[in-house]
């Protein structure tokens, strides 16, 4: 039967969710796409946070944190967002490989 | 208020100006909107507010200072750390802010200036298409010099000093359409670069000696007897070239030619350089290093004032443009002070800054008022020919201005040397100090360049208030259309012309020693070397004391002459003008075109500038690319000239050939010299068996060379080599740099991936 | 196995396994619904860790404000109408291979570490109040930066994505 859980089953969570946040990211050509992945990894990152929290004796300093990171995930979607629609408005594709105008 | 307080306050008047140029710089445009007039002045109103504010608080700090704290009060931070620098050592920069008695009462002249100069320029500027930019420029110019007056330390001088250079350029140049106006801002910015050199040198050197650049510290030092390379003479260089930056600013001879010609910017500006800002900073510095200064130092910086003094009266005699006169006259106030500081009568030097920024800015707001006054009568006639600030154009006008003509009055009175007004006083002490200087030292011509500039100054500015003012007006259709200027104009003549008075800087008209001003200022003690120290305090004040009446009365004497003479010749008529010109015409030329400085600056440095620069375009046009296109075409002509022309031209081959052959020859020799030299043994066999080999080669390669061939496999294939590895890397670096932030971050996982395993653990 | 490590296991299953249909679907509309409960996997996953106040935020920000902003973005970015709301992948094989070896080094790290556990019972308690204490006073600085962070973010959003053929951002005078 599945073992009883300790701080070891969260931080497996997190990695797990990690791991599949960076595969999003380094393979979708979907800008929007890689966005959720961005956001999979925040997510990983906040359950770490909160574990050790929860079971570090640091108190609720981590939640602080958490909710700082929350924060910044909603303006960081915000802003991207509005840079893919713009994106989207001049080269009418959100795929992160075409828009290399200012590659060389 | 506690002493913090005090430092925020001064931290608090600094800032104020700073916001106002920042804030108008950036929002100015929306708040004047569209050119309302209303709304347009509101700007305006803004900064000279702000002013209002900081000299409100900077009256509260110099009080507060010179009634309960007799010590200087100072604040610093370290700015900077470099750490252990190589070939230097420990290198850190403090900055910070000193309020002594010196910086609290400059705090309040520069505020009050400034102040009343924004409140004047609301009236003098009104209608000017950047009405908004000349008051953020304003402000960044008054913070500038605030700058200055509340550092200490050398390097934010600079900074604040280089600042001040920057803003009077802005201003200047205000109507850059005007030629003349953005020439004369260029001339006043490259002129003070030149004194900057100097002041900057100067500061290098107390730097690499004391490591510091905090001026207590700095006179600590020399107080403890270490100076520069342990030499006196370098700390009289250091000295000199630390007073070279206020002869830039200061616009002392030599470098006094960009200050007339900074009368192509807006009066106001005028009257804020001359009387608080840019001028005053050359004497506030000198002033700050007075106890630095050795004995040799202090006779240079005397010398240049009074030359500068008279030169200037001078030319101030026979000029016509009311401000041209006005920049002579303070040219050589400006060297009435540096000449009172020289002479060791620092209290004075600095007392009669303090008064001539009162007056003499009256009198620029003054004639202000006059011009615009002027300005505007023709143009309401549609007069663009006639010249508003020519004094012979004028005359008259006091029944039609008679606030400015009564408070021009007084700024004259002052400026005269006149008893019961505050010049009298500065004027009188500076004097007695040169009589004094001149006892104790023999240096006579000081006093009596003195004593003729006084009389000279008397005669000039009442020329100026004659011929303006008196008389009758040539015009009389002109005339009727000269009004008073506006209140926000005449209030601050008003304000100027009561600091004029005696009575705010001591209660005795005769004697300023008594009053609160002397108290404050007492003569720092010079921290040089016994040996090269000017005369102690001590003798200095015994000879002042026996100096004071006699120089009270001449001062008197010259200056009633002066007047008299100009009575007589402009306002009687017993002298003919005209008829003396005609008379001295040399020197009357002379005088006109400001003893030639202009043309002969113009002909030497500028054109000698140019020569220079003509012969380093020759030396590089035919000396290095001559050599660099001769070894050019020597080369081509050993390799190709013997590939290709084998048949056309034989000779050149056969020389080719020859030398070829003689070099190996040579070698061949030496090695069997070598081979039979008395050393025996395998060492020298092996020498000299390589030599042959060598030479065998060099022969060979001589020939092969001749063919081209060692340009095409030697150069050319370390060329092509090295383009190809080049290249070759190129495109293997290529494949990784995609481009894509995507590959990027797989790359970075990669790395976190061994740096997982690297640091596992055991 | 006590209800709170089925309750657990029941999230932490929700959780990846709509964070698996998030990454490996290759329609856009089904990865960002898959999202919606991966979100809310995780919310579950802050209240069994004792971080209610911080589960609500998560539904609230995440679910509330971040996806729809997400689904607002899929959607005006696509043609719905074509088939094109299938998105490409890139380099799959390589970013599998290294993701897999990333993820298993993470999870022995965190299996094979001994965590120093303070304490393993958790007190239920709300946390609400705790933490508005801690914002209002150990982390002031932060929380007035973050407020200043989403203010720029926002106006900064709605001027990057503002689309105004009139004004052309570069004909806008800043002086």
């Amino acid at each position: 039967m599945l073992p009883s859980v300790t701080i070891t089953h969260y931080l497996i969570i997190s990695a797990i969710l990690f791991s599949l946040g960076i595969y999003g990211v380094v393979t979708r050509r979907n800008a929007i796409m890689v966005l959720m992945g961005i956001e999979l990894i925040l997510n990983s990152a906040n359950i770490n946070f909160i574990a050790f929290s929860h079971y570090g004796g640091i108190h609720l300093d981590g939640q602080a944190i958490a909710v700082f990171v929350i924060i910044l995930a909603a303006a960081e979607a915000a802003v991207a967002l509005a840079i893919v629609l713009n994106i989207y408005n001049r080269f009418n594709t959100v795929n992160v490989d075409e828009v290399s105008a200012l590659k060389e | 208020m506690t002493q913090e307080q005090l430092i925020q306050t001064s931290i608090v008047i600094l800032l104020l100006p700073l916001f106002g140029f920042l804030f108008l710089i950036f929002f100015g445009k929306r708040i004047s909107g569209g050119g309302e007039q209303s709304k347009h002045r509101l700007t305006g109103w803004i900064g000279t507010i702000l002013l209002f504010i900081g000299l409100a608080l900077s009256m509260i700090v110099m009080i507060i200072k010179l009634t309960n704290y007799p010590e200087a009060i100072t604040w610093k931070f370290q700015w900077i750390d470099f750490g252990n620098v190589p070939f230097f050592g420990p290198l850190q920069v403090f900055l910070g802010i000193t309020i002594d008695n010196l910086a609290a009462i400059m705090l309040v002249v520069v505020c009050l200036v400034s102040a009343l100069v924004h409140l004047f320029s609301i009236g003098y500027m009104h209608g000017d298409i950047r009405f908004t930019r000349y008051f953020a420029y304003l402000g960044v110019f008054t913070f500038s010099m605030l700058v200055i007056v509340l550092t200490d330390n050398f390097f934010t001088m600079y900074v604040g000093w280089e600042l001040v250079g920057l803003s009077s350029y802005l201003l200047i140049g205000h109507w850059y359409e005007k030629k003349s106006a953005s020439d004369a801002a260029i001339k006043a910015f490259i002129v003070n670069r030149i004194g900057d050199i100097g002041m900057f040198t100067g500061i290098m050197i107390l730097y690499y000696t004391f490591r510091t650049f905090t001026f207590s510290e700095i006179f600590n030092a020399i107080q403890s007897g270490n100076i520069p390379y342990g030499s006196n003479e370098w700390l009289t260089a250091a000295g000199i070239l630390i007073f070279c930056g206020a002869i830039g600013k200061s616009a002392q001879f030599p470098l006094h030619v960009w200050l007339p010609d900074a009368m192509e910017g807006p009066t106001p500006v005028s009257a804020l350089i001359h009387a608080a800002t840019m001028v005053a900073a050359g004497v506030y510095l000198v002033a700050r290093t007075f106890s630095m200064m050795t004995a040799d130092a202090l006779v240079f910086i005397a010398y240049i004032g009074a030359i500068t003094a008279f030169i200037s009266a001078t030319i101030a005699i026979a000029q016509n443009d009311i401000k041209k006169v006005l920049a002579y006259s303070t040219i050589s106030q400006l060297g009435y002070m540096v000449m009172g500081l020289g002479v060791g009568a620092y209290t004075a030097g600095f007392f009669h800054l303090v008064t001539h920024a009162m007056f003499k800015a009256g009198l620029f707001l003054g004639s202000g008022s006059v011009i615009h006054a002027m300005h505007h009568a023709l143009h309401h006639q549609g007069d663009h020919h006639t010249d508003p600030q020519d004094i012979r154009n004028m005359g008259g006008l006091r029944g039609k201005m008679p606030v400015t003509f009564f408070t021009f009055i007084i700024y004259t009175l002052a400026i005269s040397g006149i008893p019961l007004t505050s010049g009298f006083l500065s004027k009188d002490a500076i004097l007695a100090g040169t009589l004094a200087f001149g006892d104790l030292s023999k240096h006579y011509l000081i006093p009596i360049i003195g004593f003729f500039v006084a009389g000279l100054t008397a005669f000039y500015m009442f020329r100026v208030v004659i011929l303006t003012f008196m008389g009758g007006h040539k015009e009389t259709h002109r005339f009727e259309f000269i009004h008073e200027s506006p209140a926000v104009m005449t209030i601050p003549l008003i304000v100027f012309a009561v600091l004029s008075f005696f009575m705010f800087y001591s209660f005795n008209p005769f004697d300023a020693s008594s009053g609160w001003f002397y108290h404050a200022m007492e003569r720092p003690q010079s921290v040089v070397p016994t040996v090269v120290q000017a005369h102690s305090i001590e003798t200095f004040e015994e000879a002042l004391h026996h100096a004071h009446l006699p120089a009270m009365v001449l001062s008197l004497l010259v200056a009633g002459i002066g007047i008299f003479m100009a009575f007589m010749t402009y306002r009687w008529k017993k002298i003919n003008a005209d008829a003396l010109a005609e008379k001295f015409s040399g020197i009357y030329k002379f005088l006109l075109n400001k003893w030639y400085f202009d043309e002969v600056y113009g002909a030497f440095v500028v054109g000698g500038t140019i020569v220079f620069t003509r012969i380093l375009r020759w030396f590089d046009n035919t000396i290095i690319d001559g050599l660099v296109n001769g070894t050019a075409s020597w080369t081509r002509a050993i390799v190709f000239g013997y590939k290709d022309h084998w048949k056309l031209k034989p000779l050149n081959a056969k020389v080719f050939i020859f030398i070829g052959l003689v070099t190996s020859i040579i070698i061949l020799i030496v090695s069997y010299q070598a081979m039979s030299a008395p050393t025996e043994g395998l060492v020298s066999i092996m020498v000299s068996f390589l030599g042959a080999l060598c030479a065998g080669a060099l022969t060979f390669f001589f020939f092969w060379a001749g063919a081209g061939g060692f340009d095409k496999y030697i150069v050319d294939g370390i060329v092509n080599g090295v383009a190809y590895f080049s290249g070759f890397f190129g495109i293997l670096m290529r494949k990784l740099q995609t481009g894509k932030v995507q590959t990027y971050i797989v790359f970075v996982m990669l790395g976190v991936i061994v740096f997982f395993f690297l640091l596992r653990g055991a | 196995m006590t209800l709170y490590d089925m309750i657990f296991y029941f999230f932490a299953f929700i959780t990846l396994a709509s964070a698996g249909i998030v990454v490996f679907s290759r329609n856009i509309i089904y990865s960002a619904f898959a999202l919606l409960f991966t979100f809310f996997g995780v919310a579950g996953i802050y209240v069994l860790l004792n971080a209610d106040f911080l589960a609500v935020t998560q539904l609230l920000i995440y679910v509330g404000g971040i996806l729809v902003l997400l689904l607002f973005g899929v959607m005006l970015t696509n043609k719905v109408v074509n088939v094109e709301i299938k998105t490409g992948t890139l380099q799959t094989l390589p970013a599998s291979i290294i993701v897999a070896i990333a993820a298993g080094a993470l999870c022995g790290v965190f299996y094979i570490t001994d965590w120093k556990i303070i304490h393993d019972k958790p007190e239920l308690e709300s946390t609400t109040a705790t933490l508005g204490e801690m914002f209002m006073t150990t982390y002031l600085l932060p929380f007035e930066v973050a407020s200043i962070v989403l203010l720029v973010a926002l106006i900064g959003a709605a001027l990057i994505a503002r689309r105004d053929k009139k004004f052309p951002i570069s004909n806008v005078n800043l002086l």
